[in-house]
């Protein structure tokens, strides 16, 4: 195995106990075969479950004992078909032993690769461990795991742990659960593995590490408290941000029986002088320029080489300061870790010394870091204490990267105090306030935190490799509803929610809240999420100058509209339809009267824009007929209705259907495809779903 | 949101165009009218020493206000248009040719206009010059029907003329410390005098044009606004209160307030926070902080030095076609290219419904120092489109300050959708004013894909991790009582590498030679560190640490001392190997290329060149060192 591959083994504990949680172990479990397929492809996995009926595995064979573990896939190279048996999991019917899973697991590392240590190999055992284990045929069962770890350690393989348990599960055997625990704490602390616990199941979809990504350090050298003295410390990232991956430009212009086909697009830059487009400038030919004021000051490289700013590497410290002056807003980008050089002992009690006084005292380092020779930037960094709680992790310090005077826009903004009282709370608001925010709990004392960001996914990455995997399967599949698990992320808790019903009623009530009504159409613009900046005046959220222009217009409807705006949009609709000035205003109307339904579709607030949709689709119906565009039409409302039956506005096509809204049909539009019959039941057909 | 370009849709969306403060709205640009009192009261007024002591005059703060306001506007808002107008004056200069109002510019610049390199740099002077060639006189006085603030008024309107107050925000912003102009003279001429100049400046308002007062005071005398000035910019006493400034002992801390409100406040966009359902209040976000980046570059063509533009094709490989932007993007996986359409990809991203959606609170112990992504974003409440807003904000903002919790939310912008921390910020004020406002701060978490297991890396498998003894700790403690930054605030540094930028683009715009010097601030306090007790701190904990043989012991590194002294040996054994061969002449004969790479690299360490590279990089690397 080369170096950066690895052997993975998951273990999986499918007994009864686990049912309830087993649709989110098979979708975690396919998803890190999926990312394996994109970033791991010669990666090995194989899979074992424990507490099945059945038992199937070498050592039973071999040994006897091992009952209830099953091999159900060998280890081997990922492929698309591991992700199918993943996805269908046997049901278990007895309680399962981690520890022969483990076992077995162990051994069949052992027998593939033998002694060699190239590459990674890794355990992942998926349990709720509240089963007590079968004592050992000799010595306790802490010996038992002692000799296991030690194996372990001694082949060079990790073990995640990852301890689900609900609340139900909590309150199961307490001497089994304790045991366990130590048993699994005793494995982790031996081969310096993970071991997590995670409460319900969309921390469990984010528990697992699905994509490996091995450390790199951005510094190696010294941390100087001053010239003279010098701390030996290597510096890694804590958080990076995993971004959406990047796709490849696809070509569909090669012919179909083109099977070689590349589909490749090349993108080409050409630099055309701006007086004389059709002159073009060779790339070398090109000098940088820096705007300053109405000037460009052109500044070649050699020039800027000579004068840049140009840092010696190294981590200074320029002094302790009060935790309190370091407000937590002024973090400005992802955080690295700073540890003691790894087995430079001295240097690991330096920084051991140094975040246990800084805790105490409740202090922060402020330190100045240049991280490579040449880099032509430094960064003023705050060390936080990282007091390790457990006896093999290394005391440590987190970095995080701190603004300059450049970075901080001073704005000023009215006291609340000094604001009239009509706009400040009353006591009994602010009480109602207080009890709101004691109520949305989540993190209460005694259970497990909800939404802790170290086991919430990315429900947009998650969707996308389930959409990528769904896709491989089936080319033409729409995007799937966003699944309940990763919905918890996204929205409140239901359970949190009707539980403090009484609270939010009373809120609710306490609080009264008016549409300014002059601008409340404006307001509904709220939801166009483009970034400002951008120069669709309407996509300017903070504009409202569009809203005015088509009220001003309103009486002189020779003027021709350029834009449907939300105030009066059916009437733009109709005049921009009309206009006979150029033929892609018919495309425009359409185009902008789509986007102003769903803006107020999303915008809706229980119902009550919904007749004002009503109308402005009538008019979309109306307009696609006359211009002969049915398909346009019918497409967008089914794509609108499948949206709202995703996103529990059902309210809205049921009011549809009352009002006995249909597609067009072949009648209507001699163009569209569908049927009179299907255009009238539609609706019946989303509603099924 | 139907119809995002592709090209956004499947951006990768590195940044949402929100970074940045200054890149807001390029749309709507702004001019602006810096009105300047030079009245010699101005100049005979000081306000309480800066740092060093010296006293300044008021004329001086507001001049170095502007111009330091200058500097950052030439770089990050360069289209905005400014002059400066100062009234009060002995000469006139201006299109109306009225007294004692004098627009100050230089060569090749109109009145109002953009920055330019000239100005900045001859502004930065014009305290020097202005006695003698500007003048400073009373312009308002008794016996005379001139009046200076109306002619100034005047002028700023008409140089306001240009552009349309659609495309432009027009503002006038006055500089002065003379609450009461009119108070040396009296009756019906007053009156009059007074009348006319609230009547300009309602003109000038109607014209879309906003007054705005920056008034300098004193804690004696503090700048009574109801004079006068309060009914010129048309405020109510309600207003008045959270409109002035707190008067200020220091220089510096006025300075800081007028800087303050000279840039106008931008806010990014409006937003709906849901608390529940049914229930949604609306709140403006304020990019407060963010990095702030060289400006950005324009390709220029090197011969004429005239911008260039560039213009980007797609080719399909397959068939040589010029296509249009892509319709779909793919992804290997399983052999097979998977297609997204755009509608797709814009689907996968579209989760969340709302803008910003209450999920529930925490205590803010949860809240971790690695808990962050990206620079925050600044909440605060508005009433304009729903009224009740500021009250629901304020009474949550006050139950998470007391009970201690920070609220989590979703951010569902439709490419970057969030999970946020929401952390209510009390109002924090000094003798200087507002230092940090009220509202809330919206942090950006990571997910779990985000975070890395990187303390898991190096654990201590066959004995526990070292801890520092109290003994340690307690040296520890010590130092960290030495070296106290009492006075730190996160932003008292100016970056360098940004600064030396400046300076290198300023003197080139000026066709200067010389590059001004940058101090760089941030690097450590070498003469506080070499006070005797501090030293003598380090020196404690560094024992307590190591030990008396403190270079031995940091040596012990893998890195560091030992592979200095495994270089230097290595480079002695590569010296004697290397007079086994004759470089010269097989350099000569072209024979190098004969020679394995690890005889090439023979040479090159016994003489300190770089090993590194393919062997003909060797081999031109050794000709070079030859002199051949």
């Amino acid at each position: 195995m080369a170096r950066n591959k690895e052997a993975l083994l998951l273990l999986i504990d499918v007994g009864p106990s686990m049912h309830n949680v087993l649709p989110e172990v098979e979708k975690i479990c396919s998803m890190l075969v999926q990312k394996k397929l994109i970033f791991g492809k010669y990666d090995e996995v194989g899979v074992v479950l424990f507490g099945t009926e059945d038992t199937d595995n070498v050592l039973t064979d071999e040994i006897g004992g091992y009952e209830h573990v099953i091999v159900l896939n060998h280890l081997k190279v990922v492929d698309g078909d591991l992700i199918k048996v993943l996805e269908e999991l046997p049901r278990g019917t007895v309680d399962g032993d981690f520890l022969d899973a483990i076992v077995v697991g162990m051994d069949m590392l052992i027998k593939k690769f033998g002694q060699t240590i190239k590459g990674k190999k890794r355990l992942c055992l998926i349990t709720n461990a509240i089963h007590p284990i079968k004592d050992p045929y000799e010595g306790t069962k802490q010996d038992q795991v002692h000799t296991i770890a030690a194996q372990m350690a001694a082949h060079g393989m990790k073990m995640e742990c990852i301890v689900y348990r609900g609340e139900q599960e909590m309150d199961g055997n307490k001497s089994a659960i304790e045991e366990n625990d130590l048993l699994l704490d005793t494995i982790s602390k031996m081969t310096s593995s993970r071991k997590v616990h995670v409460g319900n199941s969309t921390s469990l979809l984010g528990a697992l590490r699905t994509r490996n990504i091995s450390p790199v350090t951005i510094y190696r050298g010294d941390l100087e408290l001053s010239s003279e003295v010098k701390v030996m410390v290597w510096v890694y990232k804590k958080t990076s941000e995993e971004k959406f991956p990047t796709l490849k430009k696809y070509s569909d212009k090669a012919p179909e029986t083109d099977k070689l086909a590349s589909h490749e697009v090349k993108v080409e830059y050409e630099y055309k002088k701006v007086d004389d487009p059709t002159k073009v400038v060779p790339p070398e030919q090109r000098i940088k320029g820096y705007r300053y004021g109405p000037q460009v000051v052109p500044i070649s490289s050699a020039e800027w080489e000579a004068v840049k700013f140009k840092p010696e590497k190294g981590v200074k410290l320029l002094g302790f300061t009060d935790a309190s002056n370091i407000m937590r807003h002024y973090y400005m980008k992802d955080v690295n870790i700073v540890i003691a050089e790894p087995g430079n002992t001295k240097a690991a009690l330096a920084v051991s010394a140094l975040a246990r006084a800084m805790k105490e005292m409740n202090k922060v380092a402020i330190v100045r870091c240049v991280w490579r020779q040449g880099q032509t930037q430094v960064v003023i960094g705050v060390l936080t204490p990282n007091i390790s709680d457990r006896d093999h992790v290394p005391d440590s310090f987190y970095l995080n990267v701190l603004p300059f005077v450049e970075d901080v826009r001073e704005f000023q903004f009215p006291s609340f105090s000094n604001l009239p009282s009509s706009m400040l709370p009353n006591n009994e608001q602010q009480e109602a306030a207080d009890n709101l925010v004691k109520m949305l709990e989540l993190a209460p004392t005694g259970k497990a935190e909800c939404l802790q960001p170290e086991f919430t996914p990315n429900p947009v990455l998650e969707r996308f490799y389930r959409y990528l995997e769904l896709k491989s399967r089936h080319p033409d599949a729409a995007v799937p509803p966003l699944d309940e698990t990763l919905k918890k992320i996204t929205e409140p808790d239901s359970d949190l929610l009707s539980h403090s019903k009484s609270v939010i009623d009373e809120f609710r009530r306490l609080f009264e809240l008016k549409e300014n009504p002059k601008l409340k159409k404006s307001a509904r613009r709220l939801l166009r999420d483009k970034p400002s900046g951008s120069n669709d005046e309407r996509e300017d959220p903070g504009n409202i100058d569009d809203a005015e222009a088509i009220n001003s217009i309103e009486p002189a409807s020779a003027f021709k509209v350029e834009k449907i705006g939300v105030y009066n949009p059916v009437q733009d609709f109709e005049s921009m339809m009309l206009r006979r000035d150029g033929t892609e205003w018919v495309n425009k109307a359409i185009t902008d009267m789509k986007s102003i339904i769903w803006e107020l579709i999303e915008d809706s607030f229980e119902g009550d824009n919904f007749q004002k949709v009503l109308e402005c689709l009538i008019a979309l119906r109306k307009g696609c007929i006359l211009e002969q565009e049915p398909k346009q039409f019918n497409d967008f409302l089914l794509k609108l209705c499948k949206f709202c039956t995703e996103k529990d506005l059902a309210s809205f096509t049921e009011f549809l259907a009352s009002k006995n809204f249909m597609l067009i049909s072949k009648t209507e539009a001699e163009e569209s495809e569908i049927t009179e019959d299907e255009a009238k039941s539609f609706l019946v057909k989303a509603e099924q779903k | 949101m139907m119809e995002l370009e592709p090209d956004e849709v499947f951006a990768d969306d590195e940044d949402d165009l929100e970074n940045g403060f200054y890149q807001g709205k390029e749309a709507s640009k702004e001019l602006v009218v810096y009105l300047v009192d030079a009245s010699p009261k101005m100049f005979n007024t000081t306000c309480g020493g800066d740092i060093n002591g010296h006293d300044e005059t008021h004329f001086h703060v507001a001049v170095s206000c502007i111009a330091q306001s200058l500097k950052t506007q030439i770089i990050n808002r360069s289209y905005d248009e400014i002059a400066i107008c100062f009234f009060n004056t002995r000469e006139k200069k201006n299109i109306q040719d009225l007294n004692g109002v004098y627009v100050f510019t230089v060569a090749h610049r109109d009145y109002l206009d953009r920055p330019t390199a000239r100005l900045i740099k001859e502004f930065d002077s014009v305290q020097e010059s202005f006695i003698k060639q500007i003048g400073s006189q009373y312009g308002i006085l008794s016996g005379s029907r001139n009046n200076s603030l109306y002619n100034a008024l005047w002028v700023a309107q008409a140089l306001l003329r240009k552009g349309s107050a659609k495309t432009a925000d027009k503002r006038i912003l006055l500089f002065t410390n003379e609450d009461d102009p009119f108070g040396s003279i009296n009756g019906i001429t007053k009156k009059d005098m007074m009348r006319t100049t609230l009547q300009r400046a309602k003109d000038a308002q109607e014209l879309g044009i906003s007054i705005e007062l920056l008034p300098l005071s004193r804690p004696n005398e503090e700048f009574n606004a109801s004079h006068f000035y309060a009914e010129l910019l048309g405020l109510e006493d309600d207003d008045l209160n959270q409109f002035m400034p707190s008067a200020v002992m220091r220089f510096d801390d006025l300075k800081n307030q007028l800087r303050k409100r000279i840039f106008k406040k931008r806010k990014v966009r409006r937003i709906t926070f849901t608390i529940a359902n049914a229930l949604s209040i609306e709140l403006n976000t304020y990019a407060l902080i963010r990095p702030t980046v060289p400006g950005q570059i324009t390709w220029l063509d090197s011969v004429t030095n005239l911008p260039i533009k560039t213009e980007r094709s797609f080719v399909c490989t397959d068939t040589g076609t010029l296509l249009q932007e892509p319709p779909k993007r793919s992804q290997s996986y399983k052999n097979e290219e998977i297609k997204f359409s755009s509608y797709e990809l814009s689907d996968i991203k579209r989760v969340s419904t709302g803008h910003l959606r209450l999920l529930g609170f925490k205590p803010l112990s949860c809240l971790k120092d690695y808990h962050n992504l990206r620079p925050t974003t600044f909440l605060f409440p508005s009433d304009e489109e729903v009224a009740g807003s500021t009250c629901v904000f304020i009474a949550l903002h006050k139950s998470m300050l007391k009970l201690k919790r920070y609220a989590v939310a979703f951010y569902g912008s439709s490419t970057h959708p969030q999970l946020v921390a929401l952390i209510a910020q009390d109002e924090i004020l000094n003798a200087g004013g507002q230092v940090e406002p009220p509202g809330m701060h919206m942090i950006y978490l990571p997910y779990s894909d985000d975070i890395r297991q990187t303390d898991e890396v190096h654990t201590y498998t066959s004995s526990t991790a070292p801890r520092a003894t109290d003994d340690h700790v307690k040296r520890a403690t010590a130092l960290m009582r030495r070296i106290d930054l009492k006075e730190f605030s996160v932003c008292q540094f100016s970056n360098p590498a940004l600064q030396r930028h400046y300076a290198m683009v300023q003197a080139m715009a000026l066709d200067e030679d010389e590059v001004p010097e940058i101090a760089d601030e941030t690097v450590p306090d070498a003469e506080g560190m070499a006070r005797p007790g501090v030293v003598k701190a380090l020196e404690e904990f560094k024992v307590s640490i190591y030990g008396e043989n403190y270079e031995e012991e940091s040596g012990l590194a893998v890195g560091g001392k030992g592979n200095t002294l495994a270089k230097k040996r290595k480079a002695e054994d590569a010296t004697k190997e290397s007079t086994n061969y004759d470089w010269s002449d097989l350099a000569d004969n072209g024979r190098l290329k004969d020679k394995t790479v690890a005889e090439l690299k023979l040479y090159l360490t016994a003489h300190g060149l770089p090993v590194a590279g393919k062997k003909e990089l060797l081999i031109n690397r050794i000709l070079t060192h030859l002199g051949k």
